[in-house]
């Protein structure tokens, strides 16, 4: 709008001008209240982006929410939920497009607080550019450091510190060279490709869209002006070509198109490829698009790719160039940002989205996690929110990727708890494990079926879960005395027992139940491998990790059996006394007392307690396994 | 760096990318049509994502009854082009009940003819995933709102208590009952929507032409009389005006502008020009500024 005279003159080179202008993604972040939502609203102000309604709803706004009495409130242009405006804080990513004669940007406004550290992140993930708000009164902060972290682990490469508020202490050249002394000292380290310091007011537009008479000891660029003649890093179309399968598309027998996004590379007809996972090569034969064949695609773009020879592809396979394969492996090393309220904890299985892949995923070791201040590398045995550590992974299957250094898209990925469906976590990939690839499984000719096959039966894991006191292991122990007396070979492994022996170093913090049970599903599988229908009473309070049990062995191989008795009744049996000592507060992390119990949701077998004998309900647990064909009548 | 694509062309691959993880991912979608400008870019978008078959999933259109003429007849048209199902609902115990802009209220109204019918159609197919047109820089609660979000089982939408959505990685999982509501225009802009109808030759509805229509004036907005049912107030009559609109709906909810625009080049012009807001001609979200917040988080689109 601001080309307004030139407009009418000719609509159509208008467009084209429009059309061909640069294009920059750049995110405002640092701590609380440092004016990020203030900067935004004067960029869009300033760059004639608000309509008159707009205008006049925002002068409504100043004086309802606003912070500066009758003034107007830059950052209610931005801020725009209802809890943001009463708080006077921004909870949540907005993101503004505006545009220059140069450029056009979207910018992410993201929050100062640490509780939303996850918003923060999520707008920086995108961004090719941070601009990180310092409050000059207050200098360099927490916070700022914390930013600055995740703008680098993210790989963000241009970084515009801009120390903002300069109005409040006089426009002071001593004060800005402090702070840009300040930042400078610990922002070397993350080698930013760029790192400019500006000095600014974002209220009163000093050194915004241009430079400012007021600071004339300043001799560096507008802010607006950095924005818009920065030079962003490496051209994605140059690197080795990648398209993560989406969608098969069959309208008829005649047609198998491979949809997907180019993340990187350049692909043309009769160039070859290889299938990562498989390993399969072909040809592309045509790049189908509703306005004809095209030549060739690049990084960005969206195509359908049709291949010389029938491959058995699907969505999760990476089409890669021949030449320069993507790396593919079951266990990797990884920065990871814990984003959920519940911790993470080792063993514990979560779903794990790269691309267009999903498979299960646990961190098998936390090496350590990262102090946002110090940056200092710290031993952890669990992660809490918006913590940022560095860990081993490891996969049900393995994945295609690349290291996010040399690939955004192909080494990036989301945690998503398997039962809230939250994302709790994103990671970006460092390098895989050799250990996976060096580690071969041994094959032994006498495997789990000549096993089984020895004994006559189909080996499992019964799996008791339920309540201390719930009567577990009374009728575990009544189902192997009848499973031996029929001659069947058993093995009951009982919480108690191993918890003196195998799991004697475990106690009952939520990471070490979750260790205890990690060991003896392990143990479960090797007795199933051995040809055992293996008896396992554990209470296993939580559904994560009896999923994770359940993943170690075969779909059939693993029975779910709650043991269902309401907590009351329970408590009054006590057989041990231990709900008496819970209460008295003498015996922490009790399992329904003060640590819960997550009910199973698709048990195999529910045995009610209450009013049946424990025989009658070993005797179910005998007819299921006749029923579903694991021993004979 | 060499940037090898217009902004157009970003702006596209990224809405097809994310129209196709919802077909590949969610069970059961389908894309709200409203039959608008964003819509018709939407169901363009769609048609090149699966191209050459036809999008894998249904349209649907709330029909409040009370959508100019012009638009009905359009839609029946698109869909048959685009060779997809159409499914239209409208809210019936509203309709019996004879819930109208006039006699009820804008506000009122909308809740029942629109956000009520839209949750029951939803409920009705038990869809999972529904597409909308909205853009984020039509208001600034939109803004703050992710491309894939989530919705609970009774469709309420929970702005402070979002799914992170980092890169191009979108979380698509939901419990029974639950969905996602799906914004493949979230990054474009009005701007960027007319270009690309005028680049890509996307047929809209004429009512975006300046014409001479029959329209009264009314505390300053220019409604158009597109059917007998509109009441008239003592002494008005409707005149014949060259008048166009900028955004469409309801019929006695949607203001008109005086123009002469009669080519997509004079609209986008016209637009480049404008001082105020698409949405000023939107009687619904002139109540407050946290009004549209509000309705999306009771599940209006
Ligand atoms: N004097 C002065 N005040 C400013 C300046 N920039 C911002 N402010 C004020 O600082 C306060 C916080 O501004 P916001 O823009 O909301 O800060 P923010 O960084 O977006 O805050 P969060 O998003 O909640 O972290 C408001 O009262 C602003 O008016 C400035 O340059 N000078
Ligand atoms: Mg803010």
């Amino acid at each position: 709008m601001n080309e307004l005279t030139e407009i009418s003159a000719n609509i159509t080179d208008y467009l084209a001008e429009q059309e061909n202008k640069g294009f920059l993604r750049f995110i405002t972040c640092g701590s609380v209240d440092d004016g990020k939502s203030t900067l935004i609203g004067r960029l869009l102000f300033d760059t004639k982006l608000i309509f008159e309604d707009q205008l006049a709803a925002l002068e409504r706004d100043s004086k309802k929410h606003g912070t500066l009495g009758d003034d107007i409130d830059f950052a209610l242009l931005v801020d725009g939920l209802e809890a943001e405006r009463e708080q006077g804080i921004t909870i949540d990513v907005a993101y503004r497009f505006f545009a220059t004669d140069k450029r056009k940007f979207i910018v992410a406004d993201t929050p100062g607080h640490e509780q939303y550290t996850r918003n923060m992140a999520t707008g920086a993930s995108t961004a090719d550019l941070a601009v990180i708000l310092i409050d000059a009164r207050k200098g360099v902060l927490t916070q700022t450091r914390r930013h600055s972290f995740i703008v680098s682990l993210l790989g963000i490469r241009h970084v515009v510190v801009a120390v903002n508020k300069m109005d409040l202490v006089d426009y002071s050249e001593e004060r800005f060279r402090e702070i840009e002394q300040a930042y400078r000292a610990f922002g070397e380290t993350f080698d930013f490709e760029t790192l400019e310091i500006v000095p600014v007011s974002a209220l009163k537009g000093d050194n915004i869209m241009e430079r400012s008479p007021v600071m004339p000891w300043y001799q560096g660029k507008s802010l607006l002006d950095h924005l818009n003649t920065v030079e962003i890093g490496s051209d994605e179309a140059e690197r080795p070509f990648r398209m993560p399968v989406q969608w098969v598309n069959r309208p008829n027998l005649d047609f198998r198109g491979y949809c997907g996004t180019v993340v990187s590379g350049t692909v043309r007809p009769g160039d070859k490829v290889v299938i990562a996972k498989s390993g399969r090569a072909t040809e592309i034969s045509r790049i189908v698009s509703m306005d004809g064949d095209l030549d060739e695609a690049v990084s960005g773009d969206s195509i359908t790719l049709l291949l010389k020879d029938e491959v058995d592809i699907s969505r999760g396979d990476v089409i890669c160039a021949s030449d320069s394969r993507a790396e593919v492996a079951d266990q990797f090393s990884a920065h990871l940002i814990w984003m959920s309220d519940e911790a993470l904890y080792p063993g514990r299985p979560y779903l794990l989205k790269t691309g267009t892949q999903t498979v299960t995923a646990t961190v098998t070791e936390l090496k350590h996690k990262i102090d946002v201040n110090s940056f200092e590398h710290l031993a952890a045995k669990e992660m809490h929110l918006n913590e940022v550590a560095f860990c081993n992974l490891s996969l049900s299957s393995p994945i295609a990727f690349d290291p996010y250094e040399t690939n955004r898209e192909m080494g990036s990925f989301i945690l998503i708890d398997r039962f809230t469906n939250q994302t709790v976590g994103a990671g970006v990939i460092w390098y895989a494990l050799r250990r996976a690839s060096n580690i071969h499984l041994q094959a032994l000719d006498v495997d789990k079926t000549a096993h089984a096959d020895l004994k006559g039966q189909k080996p499992a894991v019964l799996w008791f879960t339920g309540l201390s006191g719930a009567g577990k292991s009374t009728i575990a122990n009544l189902v192997e005395k009848k499973l031996h007396a029929r001659g069947r070979h058993t093995y009951l492994l009982d919480g108690d027992n191993v918890r003196h022996g195998l799991n004697r170093d475990l106690g009952f913090t939520e990471a070490d139940r979750v260790e205890n049970i990690r060991r003896v599903g392990e143990v479960a599988k090797l007795f199933v491998d051995a040809g055992l229908i293996t008896l396992v009473s554990f209470i296993s309070p939580f559904r994560a990790e009896r999923q994770m049990a359940r993943n170690l062995v075969a779909d059939d191989e693993f029975i779910e059996i709650y043991v269902s008795t309401p907590l009351s009744v329970a408590e009054e049996r006590d057989p041990k006394g231990l709900y008496r000592k819970a209460r008295d507060g003498q015996l922490k992390n009790f399992t329904g007392i003060d640590s819960p119990y997550e009910e199973p949701e698709n048990a195999q077998l529910v045995l009610d307690t209450v009013g049946n004998d424990a025989d009658v309900l070993a005797d179910q647990v005998i007819r299921y396994l006749e029923d579903n064909g694991y021993i004979g009548r | 760096m060499p940037q090898r694509r217009s902004h157009l062309e970003r702006l596209e691959a990224e809405s097809i990318r994310i129209i196709r993880e919802v077909a590949a991912e969610m069970k059961k979608p389908v894309m709200l049509y409203s039959i608008g400008k964003d819509s018709s870019v939407m169901l363009h978008l769609a048609r090149k994502a699966f191209y050459p078959a036809p999008p894998p999933f249904p349209l649907m259109h709330v029909d409040t009854t009370w959508k100019f003429r012009e638009m009905i007849e359009f839609r029946d048209r698109m869909a048959a082009e685009a060779g997809m199902e159409l499914i239209v609902h409208t809210n019936l115990q509203g309709k019996a009940d004879n819930i109208n802009p006039f006699d009820h209220g804008s506000s009122y109204y909308t809740q029942v003819m629109k956000t009520d019918a839209l949750k029951q159609a939803l409920d009705m197919h038990k869809f999972d995933a529904a597409f909308g047109g909205a853009r984020r820089d039509e208001e600034k609660s939109r803004a703050k709102e992710r491309i894939f979000s989530f919705r609970t089982a009774t469709h309420a939408w929970d702005p402070k208590n979002q799914r992170p959505e980092l890169w191009s990685i979108y979380n698509t999982r939901v419990k029974a009952g639950e969905s996602i509501r799906v914004f493949p225009l979230s990054n474009w802009t009005e701007l960027d929507i007319w270009q690309y109808i005028l680049a890509e030759n996307i047929p809209i509805v004429p009512l975006y032409f300046a014409d001479h229509r029959p329209v009264v004036e009314r505390d300053g907005t220019i409604i158009m009389v597109d059917d007998e049912r509109m009441p008239l107030k003592d002494g008005e009559s409707p005149q014949m005006r060259l008048v166009r609109f900028r955004t469409l709906g309801c019929y006695p909810l949607t203001g008109a502008v005086e123009s002469g625009a009669s080519t997509l080049e004079e609209i986008v012009e016209e637009m480049l020009i404008a001082r105020t807001s698409e949405r000023s001609g939107r009687m619904i979200d002139h109540d407050d500024s946290a009004s549209m917040e509000k309705k999306k988080r009771e599940g209006y689109f």
